[in-house]
């Protein structure tokens, strides 16, 4: 029976290596820079993003040089095929040591609820990050009980784009607000230009939030996440009816645009304005190598001056994580100033801290950082850090019956209604 | 029954595939439809032990009567729609070209080969291909410029209109008339057969139902509270005809194998008795070819009603458009959390699949028996 001996012998040495493995680690956790092991790192940036991550993989490397670091993504733009795996592995007990989440509430309506994740706090007073991050983006990173991931980027949301010489030829200024806006627009369109590029369903969430920005304020934009604003009240309605307005003067083929080809739009000159997050930045000046500033131009999206809606990336620490002093580690890597900025000026956002090394950073990053260090901050619905999952799922659809009925009552207390049912009013 | 050895062997033998699939085919759809009798979704649903209570049949309520649900009924309706019109293309040109092929015209195995490639691609490749193909401002919209003529401006992937719009809280009626249809068709049947008193009888639920959907149903209470149009989405049709150019060369095999296997005496007799091509397809070859007509719609109706890698590759997981039940499953399962009601979508979708393949399994099982 040499077959059954082989077996026996394979598991044998395979609970050998494995018990090996795990008494390692439990010896390095006194001594830091003795780290070794394993580590294995869940995220969905491949691609264009891949330099990046794997810049902070070698610099981590590098201070442990024991540790074999696992890099494991799975493709799919906002982690949309990586969150579905994510959940699988958790359910099935297998947590990775850290994962990438969009701070905010896609971790804790998700993660943070169901216990799955360790307070952080210790590690914040620790590495001094409660006053190197602002306390606008620690309240929404935090829950009553803790906080729960520590940011890596800042990307804003509420940004207009568009090609400085292409105005100067129409005559137009970038608008201040969105009457402003569509006081301009139907000049636009008579002289052949779409006013504003869309591109598909999300993009559209994506302006929604841009526009309830300036329709309701910072301050009410926040009472409608805490429950004190409905969704279906008179400002709520505005929102829509402002979203209803402007979708008069959109491309008519949106839903089948990718966010880069609505980019493109704005950049071959068919489309006067384009109301992206800031990855668009990177994408033209990279991709396309347009000149920041002379070459494509940027500003607040209307009447939000002076307001930064964020989403960040962030990574936590789960409960159960096999490598939880690797990890550890790892995440006070990501918190610090070296990591940070070796990250962002690659990846194309910015630092979550206040002291970021700007000389690092393209032209319009710093711009950014400039703003994000004085802007009052907001959290962005369409990337996670507002509201949790089930509402940002069910809030795509109140989009689509909002396109198909062009009713702004309806949609509003559409959105009130799943406001109720994820536990938000 | 006396056991030898020769069926302990037998089973021994079997036993194996029989506990695997009893656990991961039969055991999981049984889990299914367990989730789906459940509330498992709300609040802390991934925690390491979720509360979860049993609710029965809410999800399905809500699935078919909640106001925030209109996006499944949507897709069901589109689901539908896609069943339809796949079987009825991919069935009609794959016919169309194996007669041209039975023919045997010059080149007859490339011509094969060609028609029958888009089946070895996969769905996310067609997808893409077809996405970029159908794109607004490119593509098959822009061919008619290559001879001076304006482009086309169709959207086929993201026209916002419909057609055969229906309102949804007319549903029950709308079923009532066509089961009622169903058993007039019966009666009448037995009728001609000379079964009358079986035709009278049948003739009972057809007034039944009737008389409710015609009068009776103003009295019961809406399904919904406010209506709601659901048709066929144009922007469907670009995913329609990717779906026909992707397994019409397939029907063309099936087809081609069954008309091959025609033996020539038939052909020579049905020329003999004066049919022309024309009349010898359709009245001696096609009739033959039921069987693969048969297997055809089976494989083609449950590959519609999984199109999950089509939509999501052309459309995108948001476009509620051409969105499918599948995808919606997907999106509520994994990206909202809400495990019950992405079960109770899942059972919806395996119960439509049993209505095409339990009559086929139960007609095939019959015929070998006998």
């Amino acid at each position: 029976m040499l077959n059954r001996k082989t077996i026996i012998l394979a598991v044998i040495s395979i609970l050998v290596v494995g018990l090996l493995g795990t008494s390692l680690s439990v010896a390095a956790t006194s001594h830091e820079d003795e780290l070794s092991g394993e580590l294995e790192i869940f995220s969905w940036w491949a691609g264009d993003e891949g330099p990046a991550l794997q810049a902070l993989i070698d610099l981590y490397e590098e201070k442990y040089p024991d540790v074999e670091v696992i890099n494991a993504t799975v493709t799919g733009g906002s982690g949309v095929n990586a969150k579905a795996v994510l959940k699988t592995r958790m359910l099935g007990g297998n947590p990775p040591d850290s994962f990438q989440v969009h701070a905010g509430q896609e971790l804790i309506g998700t993660w943070v609820t169901a216990d799955r994740m360790e307070d952080l706090t210790f590690l914040f007073k620790e590495e001094g990050w409660m006053d190197a991050f602002p306390d606008e983006l620690i309240d929404l990173i935090s829950t009553e009980e803790g906080i729960w991931s520590v940011p890596i980027t800042i990307h804003r949301s509420n940004v207009m784009w568009y090609i400085p010489d292409n105005l100067d030829e129409w005559g137009i200024e970038v608008p201040n607000s969105w009457d402003e806006f569509l006081e301009i627009a139907p000049e636009l369109e008579e002289n052949g230009v779409t006013p504003l590029a869309l591109g598909q369903n999300w993009t559209v969430n994506h302006l929604w939030e841009s526009v309830a920005l300036d329709v309701l304020g910072p301050d009410k934009w926040e009472a409608l996440w805490e429950g004190e604003l409905a969704f279906n009240s008179e400002e709520g309605v505005a929102v829509w009816e402002k979203l209803d307005e402007i979708m008069e003067y959109v491309n008519d083929d949106y839903s089948s645009l990718s966010w880069q080809q609505a980019t493109d739009l704005v950049v071959e000159g068919d489309a006067a304005f384009n109301v992206m997050g800031d990855w668009a930045a990177g994408y033209m000046d990279t991709t396309l190598e347009l000149e920041p500033k002379e070459g494509f131009g940027w500003a607040a999206s209307p009447g939000t001056e002076g307001e930064f809606m964020l989403l960040s990336d962030s990574f936590g620490l789960p409960k159960g994580a096999p490598n939880r002093e690797n990890t550890i580690a790892f995440l006070k890597l990501l918190g610090s100033k070296e990591g940070s900025d070796t990250f962002n000026p690659l990846k194309g956002s910015i630092s979550p801290r206040l002291d970021s090394d700007l000389s690092k950073y393209s032209v319009y990053s710093q711009s950014a950082a400039e703003d994000f260090s004085s802007d009052r901050l907001v959290g962005s619905l369409a990337h996670g850090a507002v509201a949790n999952e089930g509402f940002m799922n069910a809030f795509a659809d109140v989009m689509e019956i909002f396109l198909d009925s062009r009713d702004p009552e309806r949609a509003a207390n559409a959105a009130q209604a799943i406001a109720k049912q994820n536990g938000i009013q | 029954m006396k056991f030898n050895s020769d069926k302990t062997v037998a089973l021994m033998m079997l036993l194996p595939s029989l506990i695997l699939i009893g656990i991961f085919v039969y055991g999981f759809i049984g889990q299914t439809v367990y989730v789906s009798l459940t509330d498992w979704g709300q609040g802390a649903a991934l925690a390491e032990n979720p509360e979860i209570n049993l609710i029965g049949l809410k999800n399905y309520g809500e699935l078919f009567s909640g106001f925030l649900n209109s996006r499944f009924r949507q897709d069901l309706v589109n689901a539908i729609f896609y069943t339809v019109f796949l079987v009825s293309g991919a069935l009609g040109i794959g016919l169309i070209l194996a007669i041209l092929l039975d023919r045997g015209p010059k080149g007859e195995s490339v011509f094969r080969t060609i028609f029958l490639y888009p089946m070895s691609l996969s769905f996310i490749v067609t997808g893409t291909i077809w996405r970029w193909l159908l794109a607004p401002r490119g593509g098959v919209n822009k061919l008619p410029e290559l001879v001076g003529l304006p482009g086309f401006g169709f959207r086929w992937l993201n026209s916002r209109r419909s057609i055969l719009n229906f309102n949804w809280q007319n549903l029950p009626q709308i079923t009532a008339i066509v089961v009622g249809g169903v058993f007039l068709f019966i009666a009448f049947r037995q009728w001609r057969r000379g079964l009358k008193n079986k035709g009278l009888f049948s003739l009972i639920p057809t007034g039944i139902l009737f008389l409710w959907a015609f009068w009776g149903a103003r009295f019961t209470p809406e399904i919904l509270p406010t209506p709601e149009q659901h048709g066929f989405n144009l922007a469907a049709i670009g995913i329609i005809i990717t779906a026909i150019w992707q397994y019409s060369g397939y029907t063309m095999a099936l087809y081609l194998a069954g008309l091959r296997g025609i033996s020539e005496d038939l052909r020579e007799a049905a020329r003999l008795d004066g049919a022309n091509q024309f009349q010898y397809y359709f009245n001696v070859a096609i009739p033959i070819l039921k069987p693969m007509t048969m297997s055809a719609i089976i494989i083609l109706a449950h590959i519609s009603l999984k199109m999950f890698a089509l939509i999501f590759a052309m459309t995108g997981p948001d476009n509620a458009q051409t969105s499918h039940p599948a995808v919606l499953m997907y999106l509520t399962t994994f990206r909202a959390n809400n495990f019950a009601k992405g079960a109770a979508i899942a059972v919806v979708l395996f119960l439509l699949v049993a209505v095409f393949i339990v009559p086929y399994l139960i007609s095939a099982y019959r015929e070998r028996r006998a």
